[in-house]
């Protein structure tokens, strides 16, 4: 990866960045869309995301709620991240993303922005709110 | 005055965590030595099953058991310790009384409740009314918690001897607001309804007098008063109790039955405590609350008034912190910091040893009053200190977005 992604001042930033101004922050009303709410009572964010894929590329993925620092961010990185990418791809760098989380061996390039969320498990109260947009994907991918 | 230093060195947690500030005692609380010996001692000596008249180690079980009973009655002044049943917590307590009136509720009949209730309190409610197609309203809070007795009355004269149930916390566990409970049943009982209260977050802090405040059902956990996770407490007047159909059945609360169907319960609160009892816990509750009394719920009650207006005093000169409760008694504490999500706030401070609880406290639908869908709650018991309160004012006041962010790093 490349060095700026390295330096904490940049990852703290790009949490803040993505925090402050969050992409894809929008639903659709549009039938093509799939869409997931994730909510659980262990964990107060409350998001939906939508996502439309066709002919095994995700075209957009969308998201909206209420949700803390981690939540907002590591899913508007999430939304940049997997746009435009097939279904193989994307299972890959999802894969990568859980393992990050999970303190296994992962691949820092494939992540991009998404390393900012590299020391979530330093507050494992916390790896709920880093991964529940990300799951949501991952249901819609496998429900494809 | 209560000797804090004393009291702190009778529980085992603060030994083994000296620099924890625990401010989620709404949540649960740290049990004393004296909690966990009986519950210990229970395991160890006389390990054996209530109500088995063959043995003596039984024989002596039963009478420790009906003893807790006993204790519990006393501590909040019940008639007689029939009106007593050890139930597993505050839920199960409200959910037997909410299926338990199953058979009593009709189509169209009413079911009060507040929008401050825990869900508890709530979905139980929700559930049997669309069972038996009963309609659930709300009465009206002021922005602090206090019910509006105003909107009950009109309510209740809305719908006149619809209205069957008003299910109620006395203390809520969000804005920590204490209810009017005397008046309230008062006018409940002039309209024919029950008073069912909600008394996890009330009866841990407060001198609690069922005859005085004339509950019909009062709910409560153990594990909120320093007692075992697992046991709770549903009270009812006698006779009130006895008509409530029990939600389960199997050993212990009959006394004979046939293949045919036909049973024979034991009598109330017997019917009740289907299956092996939580004896052990049952058992550490009794002693948790002769602990409590030997402290004394007055001095208690005194001292958390004089913790909670220390933390007010302190927390309202932060001009980043907002509080939401600031003219409520009890000692919890509503607040956010400014642009900060409750749940990063409750990260940021935990990474200092501070136990807050972040969320929307299971009462979903109170953002409706306080125009917030997520607050921090500081909830205080008796082993707090004023120490404790100053460390966590401290770190509330370096509560910022870049703060949380950098406990990541």
């Amino acid at each position: 990866m490349t060095n700026m992604l390295k330096d904490p001042a940049v990852l703290r930033e790009l949490i803040m960045d993505h925090y402050k101004y969050p992409r894809n922050h929008e639903l659709v009303e549009d039938d093509s869309y799939d869409s997931r709410h994730m909510a659980s009572d262990s964990c107060i964010d409350d998001i939906t995301v939508q996502s439309k894929i066709e002919d095994g590329i995700i075209k957009d993925i969308r998201f909206d709620g209420v949700a803390c620092t981690i939540c907002t961010a590591s899913t508007s990185i999430m939304t940049e991240l997997l746009k435009g990418k097939s279904i193989d791809e994307a299972n890959v760098i999802i894969e990568n993303y859980f393992n990050m989380m999970n303190e296994k061996t992962y691949d820092e390039d494939i992540l991009e922005e998404a390393i900012a969320m590299m020391n979530v498990h330093r507050q494992a109260n916390r790896i709920k709110c880093a991964t529940i947009g990300w799951k949501a994907i991952k249901e819609m991918i496998d429900r494809k | 005055m209560l000797d804090v230093d004393k009291i702190k060195n009778d529980f085992p947690m603060f030994k083994n965590h000296p620099e924890l500030v625990y401010l989620d005692n709404g949540a649960t609380t740290f049990k004393p030595s004296c909690v966990i010996e009986m519950i210990k001692k229970y395991y160890e000596s006389s390990s054996v099953n209530v109500e088995r008249g063959d043995y003596l180690l039984s024989h002596e079980v039963s009478s420790a058991y009906e003893k807790a009973r006993n204790t519990v009655a006393k501590f909040i002044n019940a008639r007689k310790d029939e009106e007593i049943v050890f139930t597993s917590g505050a839920t199960d307590s409200l959910n037997m009384v909410a299926y338990g009136l199953i058979d009593k509720l009709n189509k169209d009949d009413v079911i009060l409740l507040t929008y401050a209730e825990h869900a508890s309190n709530i979905l139980c409610w929700f559930d049997v009314a669309k069972r038996k197609g009963c309609k659930i309203d709300y009465i009206d809070l002021e922005p602090n918690g206090r019910m509006r007795l105003d909107t009950l009355i009109d309510k209740l004269n809305f719908y006149g001897n619809k209205t069957k149930v008003v299910s109620i916390a006395h203390i809520s566990n969000v804005l920590g607001y204490k209810q009017d409970i005397k008046e309230i049943a008062k006018i409940v009982h002039q309209y024919g309804a029950l008073l069912v209260v909600d008394g996890a977050q009330s009866v841990p802090h407060i001198k609690t007098d069922v005859q005085m405040l004339d509950i019909d059902f009062l709910a409560f956990s153990g594990h909120k008063m320093c007692g075992p996770t697992g046991i709770g407490i549903l009270y009812g007047k006698y006779d009130l109790l006895d008509q409530l159909h029990p939600m389960r059945y199997g050993g212990g609360a009959n006394s004979r039955f046939d293949i045919n169907g036909n049973i024979i319960l034991q009598i109330t609160p017997h019917k009740f405590e289907a299956g092996t009892p939580n004896i052990a816990g049952a058992l550490g509750l009794a002693a948790a609350i002769d602990y409590l009394n030997d402290i004394g719920m007055d001095n208690i009650e005194a001292y958390e008034q004089e913790l909670k207006a220390y933390m007010i005093e302190k927390l309202s000169k932060l001009e980043n912190i907002h509080i939401y409760n600031a003219d409520t008694t009890s000692g919890i504490v509503a607040f956010n910091a400014i642009d900060v999500f409750a749940q990063d706030a409750g990260s940021y401070l935990s990474t200092k040893n501070i136990c807050v609880r972040s969320g929307n406290h299971c009462a979903k639908i109170l953002h409706n009053l306080i125009k917030t869908d997520q607050t921090c709650r500081a909830s205080l018991y008796f082993y707090n200190t004023k120490a404790d309160i100053d460390k966590f004012v401290a770190e509330c006041a370096n509560l910022n977005i870049e703060n949380c962010i950098n406990i990541f790093f």
